[in-house]
C-alpha cells in the first residue's frame, strides 16, 4: 500500500526556542536543510533559493509559508519540478501536486520534541481534481490500495 | 537531503502516475489489466461498459490508454493485426519506493537539524 503521510518524531536536546530559530529563521534553515534562501520566512509568501548539492544547484526550491505559531507549529508545502536534469530544467512547479510539511514542537524535560509530517502525496493537481473527483474523495486512495494488493499478490 | 529527492528517479514523475490513477476509468482500465492480463481496445471498452455501466466509447478509452501509456503503466504489443495493451507495474512500485525515499530523506535532514540545535 502506498502510503499518504510520513511522520518522524525526534527529541532534540535543545529549548524549544533554539529549535524554532532553527526551523524559521532562514539562514538557519538553509543551514540544515542546505538551500541558499535569502529572503525571510513570512506567512503567504512564496520563498526561493538554490538547491546546495554539487551538480544540481541550478535546482530552485520553492515553498509557500503557511503557518508560523510561535514555538508551537512551523508549516510549508512545496513541489517538485517536472524534470531536475539541468538540459530540461524549468523552475516551473505549475501543476505539481504540493505536499505539506509541518513542523510541531513540544517542549520536553530534555528539550523538544518535534514532530515533522509531510502529507499529500497522492493529491493531484487541482484542476484534474475537481474534474475528476465529483463527490467521490478517498476513492482514489482506495483504489490504489486495491491494485497494490493485487499486484503485490500476482507479480 | 529532502530538496533532492528525485535526483535518482528513474521512471516517470511520481506526480505524473497519481495523476493517470486520479481517474476512475484509468482506475478500473488498470485493475482489469491486473486482473486479466493483456486485452485488446473492444475488450476493454466492453469491460468499462459492463462493469461501470458508462458508455464511454472505444475512442474515450483510447484516449485514457495513452494517459496511461504516458505514465508507462500500460504499454501496447502487438498480436498479429491487432493491438493489446497490458498492465507495465513497475511505476506502482517505484511509487512506493519514492515515499520510502522521501522518508530516508527525511531522517537525514532532521539528523543534520539534531547536530545543528545541539550544537
Amino acid at each position: 500500500m502506498v502510503p499518504d503521510k510520513i511522520e518522524k518524531r525526534i527529541e532534540l536536546k535543545a529549548p524549544v526556542a533554539r529549535v524554532w530559530q532553527a526551523l524559521t529563521d532562514y539562514h538557519q534553515f538553509g543551514e540544515w536543510f542546505r538551500v541558499a534562501l535569502t529572503e525571510p520566512f513570512l506567512v503567504s509568501t512564496t520563498v526561493r533559493g538554490h538547491i546546495l548539492h554539487p551538480g544540481y544547484e541550478h535546482v530552485v526550491w520553492e515553498a509557500r509559508i503557511e503557518q508560523m505559531i510561535e514555538e508551537e507549529l512551523f508549516s510549508f508545502t512545496w513541489a517538485q519540478p517536472k524534470s531536475l536534469a539541468k538540459e530540461h530544467y524549468k523552475p516551473d512547479y505549475t501543476g505539481e501536486p504540493r505536499t505539506l510539511v509541518e513542523f510541531w514542537l513540544q517542549a520536553t524535560e530534555n528539550g523538544t520534541l518535534l514532530t515533522v509530517t509531510e502529507t499529500g502525496f497522492s493529491k493531484l493537481p487541482d484542476d484534474r481534481r475537481e474534474q475528476n473527483y465529483k463527490g467521490n474523495d478517498g476513492g482514489w486512495a482506495q483504489q490504489m490500495t486495491n491494485i497494490e494488493v493485487y499486484l503485490g499478490e500476482h507479480a | 537531503m529532502a530538496s533532492t529527492r528525485r535526483l535518482r528517479a528513474r521512471g516517470p514523475a511520481p506526480s505524473v502516475v497519481f495523476a493517470a490513477l486520479g481517474d476512475e476509468t484509468r482506475l478500473a482500465l488498470v485493475a482489469r489489466l491486473a486482473a486479466g492480463g493483456a486485452a485488446s481496445i473492444t475488450e476493454l471498452t466492453e469491460h468499462s461498459r459492463l462493469a461501470r455501466q458508462s458508455r464511454l466509447t472505444r475512442q474515450a478509452i483510447t484516449k485514457h490508454l495513452r494517459v496511461l501509456q504516458r505514465a508507462r503503466m500500460v504499454r501496447c504489443v502487438r498480436a498479429g493485426r491487432e493491438s493489446r495493451f497490458e498492465l507495465d507495474p513497475r511505476p506502482l512500485s517505484e511509487i512506493e519506493e519514492y515515499i520510502q525515499r522521501v522518508s530516508r530523506e527525511w531522517d537525514a535532514a532532521l539528523a543534520r537539524l539534531k547536530a545543528f540545535v545541539e550544537d
